[in-house]
């Protein structure tokens, strides 16, 4: 494990229904301080699991798996998950919490008081772009889509995370509101120095986002990189996944006139 | 006279204070005490399917049992358990009335409310409990602030059903000895004082009405967090039980309880005890509609101090007696059990309460039956009618062994319809009771019992153990002994069967205190 490394699983495993189904597979993968790493695959390829077994929220059988230095074995889960930011698939807000209740929730459970929690939570509006005054109070239900998903990375970020761990974020989301909400988190990534680790199953999300792509199959860890390096690979299934942006990227620009709208 | 201006309403709002105040506190007591049973249960088995499926199964088990049988249940149960306090630990608590109330409705309401916190509980959905993790919330952090909240509204719809459950069945506890709202439906039901059942099942309906609409502002207000609503509902309830308590406390209880079963004869009789007693100036409250089970177990333990018993009843039925003795064999018999459990015989009222067997006086003259001697050899032809228990009773077997008696036909009946029944002919015979007005008013007749199949049923006054040196009672009492005879104590009751004002027990028991006290 290199000293830069916040997050390192070293031959991670592990096994569902008594062993008969093997989610992770013997994964190695590190992630530097700093970087955005995107975890790309199918359905049922053992990329959640892969995300879940940094905070605890699933354990590992076996293997190594570091957070900032520590095996998350000697660290107490609780804590550690209240200092990892986690953006769930659609947000998974708490529906009888407002806005301002659930970005402030992780700061709650470590006991800030009640002025600094307000105050935070008005930093985070700000910072994921939702107007303060009408969007504290509004309740789960009254958020579009992409409303709901700003409001989950506030609620990741409130507790000021080195880490934030993200499942499939943006997934259910129309293209414009995923376009806009990508870049913009990306934007935050690099304006607190944040280290990211996204799962998503769209290889053009990931380019477009991430330093480095891990690739993931049936449980294994295929291959990682840059774009670049990813494109060198010879694996199949990769070469695949590849190929599919790329030829989406030249059909768009024989069938749009550039510099167009 | 109309429905509404007749004077019974007047009566029936006058108990109002004290059958609704204990009709609030025995229910608010058993839903206090189910919810602390019910809701730490439900949470606790949320993750264990075992423990959830043996609460759920053995929650419905309860449901399944009648209200009344449950209620009569935990009467011999807690009296039991009192007699080993007391031998261990020098104690003993009062297993009559409140406690074995508050048990049983409490038992009862915990099914709506385990179902529905379970329901509610696993409703929350899986992504929304993922979170609750995720951001770092401990187990109980979860619980306490998602998944409780989320399933409120479910828990809550559980906890109102239960609370409506628990009112009604309430009712149910006036034979146990708790004095209830069903104070008024069972001496409606025993006098056919239709004012008092109506009075009673509207109070009853209104109250569970009003606690549901409380329940429901409560939810409201923690569903919308609105402290007002919340705060509003409890203090409603909470009112309620501050005001229930008022009476309760103000009540002396220095007084004398006078007891009575659930017929019409005992509420007539309990008035007339309870008038002599205010007329010697001592005080007197009454315990109406007693289980025949509880009574005298009420009496042994002090929780009542006089009533009137029938001697056959208590040899048959308390001392579970088989064997049938001549009557004054019988009487010094059952004199010298009593005393050994220091209850006093007071002595006999003068009439008998027997079980006899009854036709029209026509039919029987035209049939030339005098006695039940006459009977045997006619009856292969009879049909013959009974209440629930005759056929089962010693006193049957007896009658059959002395005379020979075989009936084409028997069936059982409701007491009331019997009287009725025979007379049209519908049936031939009935088990009827010897005192019962309606013999008169039917112009029925009583057969002859010359071999003595049938034990005595003196009626008796009986006092409890704590009053056996009280000579004010005794002497308030003795003017009533060998003084009510068959013919006065029928009339007595054809009186109390009555559907107007003055068929009320309290009126009627006037009535026979100038007809045997002018001596």
């Amino acid at each position: 494990m290199s000293a830069t490394s916040l997050i390192a699983y070293a031959k991670v495993a592990k096994r569902f229904d008594g062993g008969r189904v093997v989610a992770v597979d013997d994964v190695s993968l590190e992630v530097a301080g700093g970087e955005f790493v995107a975890i790309v695959g199918g359905s049922g390829s053992g990329k959640t699991t892969l995300l879940r077994l940094a905070n605890r929220l699933i354990e590992a059988d076996g293997g190594t798996i570091t957070v900032e230095g520590e095996d998350v074995r000697a660290a107490d889960p609780i804590s550690l998950r209240r200092r990892i930011g986690y953006v769930f698939q659609s947000g998974a807000l708490f529906p009888h919490m407002s806005v301002a209740g659930n970005i402030g929730i992780t700061p709650q459970l470590l006991g800030w008081a009640a002025r600094d929690i307000s105050a935070r939570t008005d930093e985070l509006l700000d910072l994921v772009r939702l107007e303060r005054a009408p969007y504290r109070d509004r309740m789960p239900h009254e958020l579009s889509g992409g409303q709901r998903q700003r409001v989950g990375v506030a609620r990741a970020l409130a507790a000021r995370p080195r880490i934030v761990l993200m499942d499939e974020p943006f997934g259910a989301l129309d293209p414009l509101t995923r376009d806009a909400l990508g870049e913009d988190y990306r934007e935050l990534h690099g304006k607190l120095g944040l280290t990211t680790v996204m799962i998503t199953h769209d290889m053009t999300e990931a380019i477009l986002l991430a330093d480095r792509i891990a690739v993931m199959r049936a449980g294994k860890l295929l291959a990682q990189g840059t774009p670049a390096e990813l494109a060198a690979s010879r694996d199949p299934y990769v070469g695949e996944l590849l190929r599919t942006p790329r030829r989406q990227a030249e059909r768009l620009n024989e069938r749009l006139p550039r510099g167009g709208a | 006279m109309s429905l509404l201006s007749d004077p019974r309403w007047g009566e029936a709002l006058a108990h109002l204070p004290d059958y609704l105040g204990n009709h609030v506190r025995v229910s608010i007591t058993a839903l206090a005490l189910g919810l602390a049973v019910s809701l730490p249960l439900a949470i606790l088995s949320r993750h264990r399917p075992i423990l959830r499926g043996a609460l759920l199964g053995l929650a419905s088990i309860v449901q399944t049992v009648p209200g009344l049988a449950l209620l009569a249940l935990f009467y011999p149960l807690l009296l039991a358990l009192a007699a080993i306090t007391l031998s261990w630990f020098g104690f003993a608590f009062s297993a009559f009335g409140f406690l074995p109330a508050v048990l049983a409705l409490a038992l009862y309401s915990m099914l709506p409310v385990l179902r529905n916190t379970i329901t509610g509980l696993q409703g929350v959905d899986a992504a929304i409990l993922e979170a609750a993790q995720g951001v770092g919330m401990t187990p109980r952090q979860s619980l306490a602030m998602v998944e409780l909240p989320l399933a409120l509204p479910v828990m809550m719809a559980g906890i109102r059903t239960a609370a409506v459950w628990v009112i009604g069945t309430a009712t149910l506890s006036t034979p146990i000895g708790q004095t209830s709202l069903g104070n008024y439906i069972f001496a409606g039901l025993q006098t056919q004082n239709w004012v008092f059942v109506l009075f009673g099942c509207i109070a009853a309906a209104a109250l569970a009405l009003m606690v549901d609409q409380l329940l429901a502002l409560i939810e409201s207000g923690l569903r919308n967090r609105s402290r007002l609503r919340a705060a509003l509902g409890s203090a409603g309830i909470a009112a309620l039980v501050a005001a229930t308590l008022v009476p309760a406390m103000a009540r002396s209880s220095s007084s004398y309880v006078v007891g009575a079963k659930t017929f019409a004869e005992q509420y007539v009789l309990s008035a007339l005890v309870a008038q002599r007693l205010r007329a010697a100036g001592l005080s007197a409250t009454s315990r109406e509609g007693l289980g025949s089970n509880v009574i005298f177990d009420a009496l042994a333990s002090g929780d009542i101090d006089v009533y009137v018993d029938y001697s056959g009843t208590l040899w048959a039925n308390q001392f579970h007696r088989t064997d049938i003795k001549p009557r004054n064999e019988l009487l010094a018999e059952l004199k010298a059990i009593l005393a050994k459990r220091d209850i006093t015989l007071l002595g006999e009222l003068g009439f008998e309460n027997a079980y006899a067997l009854v036709m029209p006086r026509k039919r029987a003259a035209g049939l030339g039956i005098k006695g039940i001697a006459d009977l045997a050899s006619r009856a292969p032809a009879l049909s013959i009618a009974a209440d629930y228990e005759f056929f089962s009773r010693p006193e049957w077997a007896a009658l059959q062994k002395a005379y020979g008696l075989s009936f084409r036909s028997q069936r059982t009946m409701q007491p009331d319809f019997m009287y009725a029944a025979v007379a049209s002919g519908e049936v031939d015979v009935i088990a009827g009771y010897t005192s019962d007005g309606l013999i008169a008013k039917y112009d029925l007749v009583a057969l002859d019992d010359p071999r003595r199949a049938i034990p005595p049923y003196d009626a008796m006054v009986l006092l409890a153990p704590k009053r056996a040196g009280d000579e004010k009672l005794k002497a308030a009492l003795q003017p009533l002994l060998g003084r009510i005879d068959i013919a006065t104590m029928r009339e007595a009751n054809l009186r109390a069967a009555g559907n107007d004002a003055s068929s009320s027990p309290d009126a009627v028991a006037r009535w026979l205190w100038e007809k045997v006290g002018k001596h």
